[in-house]
């Protein structure tokens, strides 16, 4: 890639920061080049959390359906699957997929609650009611 | 204390705090696309039965750590690696060598870094950065890709330090001992031998996973995608692939362009090994990526998708394997000069 090839289509990182890459100069010398982004992965991005908003979506609509308990929700919210939520609270997995269930998630004590908020950095009260606060 | 230390903005995570990191004992020799040949950075892998958020676990680098590792075993530098059962036992170790001023090197979780936008936060646990200095109950962070530096409170270092899921860090640290010193001969022998470990993971891994079969083998598989996926999930796995080859720290064409910017400087190390005009090739490589992930973008933005197109997508792979295959042979035959 020529250094006045590399894309500049401003990224949501490209507003933080810009993006370091390697490309040749006039004499084929490779050099630093900063880049604020690319098209290409943009839109590559976006096809990933499209797919993980849907997933947000449906695990909402179940939990309101009382399919599941609201973990599901905030386990697609914070990309989580069993494994990692096991890993930042020390349940089991076989835990987690009883508290998954409405009837024992209601019955959880406030100490469970505390954990399972703690590993999504929420508050137990939104765990309870299934809200978020951007952060 | 404070630290030595000075950050510099690098593309790639690892070899950008490994540059970082030998920087003082090199003496600023050690670039970060020094690092990353000399570590035998270069890779491809597509592995279809791990799953990474839903999607296919396709690497077009080593695996974390081993940069690292065989840079500084390459260029003789003694380092220390610790990981920690305790969080209090690793903040404590950390604290200390903090207090004799000694840069060190943090694995750390992606998911829940503070300085990064959402969109770019996943539960990725390979991500390294540099902790220079602590300020209370602040500490100094060097993130190489970020172009500042930022900080963090003790807790939110933790966290990451402790990340959960696939690679969980487990507190990992790791620094290069003080007083060590490198010199041009050690650079030159580290070079050829990186080099020849490259030339080893990319012709002769066993298996059809790894390497330049690799490629060629997934090449083979995408014209299959469309049939066998679905036109959904197809897309998904080709928007995986091109954010695992393009996305933040590839430094662009899958690392492609990094390794030709290391072979052209290590032709300045080692002239007459007809280095600077191997790495043509990679650059070649790096552009060749790249068109493909134009095709794949293509697709998953929904503007072609016919099985033309996929045959298409999967033909770039295999062109890119004939090339890489090349240039690998061209390096493995090189008498050292």
């Amino acid at each position: 890639m020529k250094k006045d090839e590399v894309p500049q289509d401003l990224s949501s990182l490209g507003k933080i920061t810009k993006e370091l890459c390697y490309a040749t100069d006039s004499s084929g010398k490779y050099v630093a080049a900063l880049s604020s982004g690319w098209d290409v992965k943009i839109t590559a991005l976006d096809v990933a959390w499209g797919d993980i908003e849907k997933r947000i979506a449906a695990a909402k609509q179940k939990v309101l359906n009382k399919e599941a308990s609201q973990l599901l929700f905030f386990m697609e919210y914070r990309l989580m699957d069993i494994s990692i939520l096991a890993g930042y609270t020390g349940f089991w997995k076989w835990q987690i997929k009883r508290h998954l269930k409405p009837e024992a998630f209601d019955k959880l004590s406030i100490q469970k609650l505390e954990k399972y908020a703690e590993a999504f950095n929420i508050k137990v009260e939104d765990l309870k009611s299934m809200t978020i606060h951007e952060d | 204390m404070k630290t030595d230390f000075e950050h510099r903005q690098g593309a790639h995570c690892e070899s950008g705090v490994t540059s970082n990191l030998l920087s003082i004992a090199s003496n600023g020799k050690i670039t970060e696309p020094l690092a990353f040949g000399i570590g035998a950075g270069l890779f491809f892998a597509y592995i279809p039965l791990i799953k990474i958020n839903n999607g296919p676990a396709i690497a077009f680098r080593t695996l974390p750590g081993f940069i690292f590792n065989r840079a500084a075993k390459s260029l003789g530098i003694p380092v220390v690696r610790k990981k920690f059962s305790s969080k209090q036992k690793a903040k404590t170790y950390l604290d200390d060598r903090l207090a004799e001023g000694i840069p060190v090197g943090c694995q750390v979780g992606v998911y829940y870094l503070p300085y990064f936008p959402r969109e770019y936060r996943f539960h990725f646990n390979a991500h390294n950065l540099i902790v220079y200095d602590k300020q209370g109950d602040n500490y100094l962070i060097s993130d190489p890709i970020m172009e500042t530096t930022h900080t963090m409170s003790s807790y939110q270092l933790e966290r990451v330090r402790f990340a959960k899921g696939a690679l969980a860090p487990n507190g990992h640290l790791y620094y290069a001992k003080k007083g060590a010193v490198i010199t041009d001969d050690t650079i030159k022998e580290a070079i050829k031998s990186g080099i020849k470990k490259n030339i080893y993971n990319m012709l002769n891994i066993p298996g059809s996973f790894a390497g330049i079969s690799g490629i060629r083998n997934t090449g083979k598989k995408i014209k299959k995608w469309r049939d066998k996926l679905g036109i959904e999930k197809s897309k998904l796995y080709l928007a995986q692939m091109v954010r695992m080859q393009e996305e933040i720290g590839t430094g662009g064409g899958g690392f492609r362009y990094i390794y030709a910017a290391f072979l052209q400087e290590a032709d300045a190390y080692l002239p007459g090994n007809q280095l600077a005009e191997i790495s043509v090739l990679f650059t070649q490589a790096g552009d060749m990526w790249r068109t493909a992930a134009v095709q794949a973008a293509g697709i998953f933005k929904g503007r072609i998708g016919s099985q033309e197109d996929f045959n298409k997508m999967g033909d770039y792979l295999l062109e890119i394997a004939d090339l890489e295959e090349d240039a690998f042979k061209k390096l493995k035959n090189i008498k050292w000069q």
